[in-house]
């Protein structure tokens, strides 16, 4: 380590008034050395991403800064005009974001908005301003730099465009790299990708990172020192080694706690019970009709798929995006036409029952979505929108009523939620009544489509366990949808992998985990972050500080 | 797709005619006995099948022959000739001086929402939406050609009877453009796409005009175009108001004469000027955002 980079001292950020809270950040103090991997972790709405942004000096102009210093290289950023920040960004410190789909311009060329550093910068030619671009875009590991160079945005993926901005952000070979959640809207081989990149430039140009995040595998995969904030304050920090094993903060703790187990340690015995669903040879084919000269495709989203599910059991379906884990379900609940095969549930197929029936097929089949925020009306109460389905069926609506008050306490929740509005309720709160509402007309079967996804770790940890003891408590089948391998390792009990419109694996989560077959699934498992981390038995450890 | 519109535009414009009732009652006039009306009928061929006459004016105008004008007693294609210079020239004025004023007004306006230049941007974007062109034309003639007498009230003698004109017609369509200016901007300065270009330390003026700019003006493109087919068509009320003897004017003539070979062809040619803007528009907007390429 060859001294310190940047500086931040007691800086306090204020909330607009009216908030929950008055401080967005309060009294950090954290330094990056020069080479060094500093994580900073914690839950949505801690204060993370605010401390990144005051430091490349893009806060949104309803924040400010009320006191501390940001020293970098040397001088407060804090004291800067605007000009001069615009002479640091993307020259001394960069920053590269969560979003990669929309974090380019998509009116220029790769290649132009990567020049754009340079040209921001330096003086220098054209022609060497382009050899230099293509230079990074091979550095960055992307295929067929002088294409990717004219390329625009909208034809890169999410990992490829990410690389972009990886590459402006190294142009000018900042001595201090930002990151902020910089894998979180990407799969995981992707991820497995980009992680390395850091560490071979934290090794290959000694410069210093801040990586914003909220997993502690991520952690694990490269930090060298780690920051845990909570609700805007510094909880604890040390080194990797320090906070990961040897936790002091009962926050870090429950953090670490909630960190997905990599294996299940309670077999359960599924292969004897009744089966509640088959899918037979299921496909989906897309046609794209011709244009323009180009002749007409068929495009494979789903290859024939053949599974069955038993009562009680869970199994997990698994793969990245693009897998087609979403057309699967899609299909098999009907909410797109399958091009053939057959989904049977109690002797019906639905695949090919008429239209009009189709309604009361589905009553034995509930769906859970991805996203809190979306899948709940806002203008109706909660208890409107319980007891909306069973009512479509029949039941009177009192007594879908007492349906819904005893759900909303198996839910853990109170009964004056039905009085509500979804605003009132966090992403977590959300998620539990949207599992609720999936109960309310007895399904046999619950599909969970990345349920949990968009949770913070420890509700996401909550969350799963509730699905697990509904599941047992009420013998549904579950069908859960994932992106994440932990995840599906905490509550499936077979699991399937898919990729590119296939299914290539399927068995006992523990043997898919001890021993894949195929070189996907192997693929996807050398991929997961923190491997070389146990989770550390923290009831070993000695009490918590505060 | 733009030839097929223009296709069903020119058999709408000729079945204007019929819609009007019979063609050779109205031309014959008042009082005019069946043998009139019959002479009337064969001498402009109405009595022949739809599709022949159709198709026999669809070939004329195709040479720029849309008949005689009775009204005038000129060929219409010469007519409209005359007209269209001017209608044409001020149609390109008052665009251009609306997208010179409501663009950069928008952009202010979206730079500090809700400041001074935004309030004041708002107001007068308010007003030129109330105030009809009539009046507003007749209070820069008092004020201009009446009081000051730095312009002329009318007439197409020189530039300087386009000034007022020009601004009368503008103004009306710079509301509009400068709100959606406005909207746009404020939408695209709060993309992460804009915090990556101030992230790479690209100078303020630069990520306005070129990172902003150009995303946020792509529906004011849609937007002009539409409203440069109106000024066209609908420039009728400007035109009367300063005399200046336009195609809109015409229009206005031929519809209280009933001349309906005039009215046929302005209406045609009014149509292919709309399409072939909005398909300008869609050339811009391709070229403006890749995304729209095929």
């Amino acid at each position: 380590m060859t001294g310190t980079i940047l500086s931040i001292e007691g800086l306090t950020v204020d909330l607009p008034k009216g908030g929950d809270r008055s401080h967005a950040v309060e009294n950090l103090s954290v330094t990056v050395g020069a080479g060094e991997i500093v994580c900073i972790v914690g839950e949505s709405g801690s204060g993370k991403s605010i401390t990144s942004f005051a430091t490349m000096a893009l806060l949104p102009r309803a924040l400010n800064v009320s006191s501390g210093r940001i020293v970098f290289e040397g001088q407060d950023i804090l004291k800067l005009s605007e000009a001069d920040h615009a002479r640091l960004r993307g020259n001394r410190m960069a920053m590269i974001f969560q979003e990669p789909m929309t974090a380019l311009n998509p009116c220029y060329t790769v290649g132009d908005q990567i020049e754009e550093v340079f040209l921001s910068h330096t003086d220098m030619p054209k022609a060497e301003r382009k050899a230099r671009t293509l230079a990074l875009l091979t550095e960055v590991r992307m295929p067929d730099p002088p294409r990717i160079y004219a390329s625009y945005p909208h034809q890169l993926s999410g990992g490829q465009r990410q690389r972009i901005v990886i590459a402006m952000a190294l142009a000018l070979d900042p001595s201090l790299l930002i990151a902020d959640e910089p894998t979180t809207a990407l799969d995981v081989t992707t991820q497995a990708q980009i992680l390395s990149m850091f560490r071979e430039l934290r090794r290959t140009r000694g410069a210093g990172i801040m990586l914003v995040t909220h997993d502690f595998d991520v952690v694990a995969e490269v930090a060298d020192k780690v920051v845990v904030m909570q609700r805007g304050v510094v909880v604890e920090q040390g080194t990797a080694d320090e906070v990961l094993n040897r936790p002091k903060h009962p926050y870090t703790r429950q953090l670490i706690d909630a960190v997905p187990r990599r294996a299940r340690d309670d077999a359960r015995e599924t292969a004897s019970r009744p089966e509640v669903l088959r899918v037979e040879e299921l496909t989906k084919t897309y046609r794209i009709p011709a244009s323009f000269g180009r002749a007409a495709r068929e495009v494979a989203a789903l290859r024939p798929a053949s599974f069955s599910l038993r009562e009680g059991e869970t199994l997990g379906i698994v793969g990245e995006s693009g897998s087609g884990k979403s057309t699967l379900v899609r299909a098999l609940l009907r909410l797109i036409d399958p091009t053939s095969g057959r989904v049977m549930i109690d002797g019906k197929d639905i695949a090919a029952a008429p239209k009009s029936s189709l309604r009361t097929l589905r009553r034995d089949i509930q769906i859970v979505f991805q996203d809190p925020y979306g899948s709940l009306n806002p203008r109706r109460t909660i208890g409107d929108q319980l007891v909306e389905g069973p009512v479509n069926f029949g039941v009177p609506r009192a007594q879908a009523m007492e349906r819904a008050r005893d759900l909303v306490r198996i839910v853990r929740l109170g009964e004056e939620v039905l009085q509500r509005y979804p605003n009132q309720f966090s992403g977590g709160q959300r998620q539990r009544l949207c599992i609720a509402r999936a109960l309310m007309v007895e399904p046999k079967i619950l599909v969970a489509d990345e349920a949990v996804s968009a949770l913070d770790v420890s509700v996401q940890k909550e969350v799963l366990r509730l699905l697990a003891e509904i599941r047992d408590r009420m013998g549904l089948s579950m069908l859960f949808i994932t992106h994440d391998l932990r995840v599906a390792a905490q509550i499936c009990d077979d699991v399937i992998v898919m990729s590119k419109g296939e299914i290539v694996e399927r068995g006992a989560i523990g043997r898919v985990f001890a021993d894949p077959q195929h070189p996907y699934t192997r693929e996807l498992l050398a991929a997961m972050p923190g491997q070389g981390w146990k989770v550390p038995d923290l009831s070993a450890l000695p009490p918590a500080v505060a | 797709m733009a030839a097929l519109v223009a296709l069903t535009v020119s058999i709408i414009s000729f079945a204007l005619i019929y819609m009007a009732g019979d063609p050779a009652v109205a031309l014959a006039g008042e009082n005019a006995t069946p043998d009139v009306v019959a002479q009337i009928r064969a001498q402009y061929g109405y009595d022949r099948p739809l599709p022949v006459q159709y198709l026999d004016w669809l070939a004329h105008a195709l040479r720029g022959d849309f008949g005689t004008s009775p009204y005038f007693r000129l060929p219409v294609s010469e007519l409209i000739a005359d007209r269209l210079e001017v209608t044409m020239i001020l149609g390109v004025l008052g665009i251009s001086f609306a997208l010179l004023v409501g663009v950069p007004m928008g952009v202010l306006a979206a730079m500090r929402p809700n400041s001074l230049i935004d309030r004041a941007a708002l107001f007068i974007a308010v007003v030129g939406q109330a105030i009809p062109s009539f009046w507003f034309g007749l209070i820069l003639i008092v004020l201009f050609a009446v009081n000051l007498g730095w312009l002329p009230a009318s007439g197409a003698d020189s530039w300087k009877g386009f000034v007022l004109p020009t601004i009368v017609l503008g103004y009306y369509a710079t509301p509009a453009i400068m709100r959606l200016t406005r909207a746009g901007m404020i939408e695209v300065l709060g993309s992460d796409y804009i915090r990556t270009a101030r992230a790479k330390g690209v100078k303020p003026r630069k990520i306005l005009f070129k990172h902003a700019l150009r995303n946020a003006v792509i529906p004011v493109v849609s937007l002009a175009a539409v409203q440069m087919g109106f000024m066209l068509g609908g420039s009728i009320v400007t035109e009367s108001v300063f005399a200046l003897h336009g195609a809109g004017y015409l229009a206005w003539q031929s519809i209280s004469r009933n001349d309906l070979p005039t009215m046929q062809a302005l209406i045609l040619i009014f149509s292919l000027f709309y399409i072939f803007f909005t398909f300008l528009a869609d050339v811009l907007n391709a070229w403006l955002d890749p995304r729209l390429r095929k």
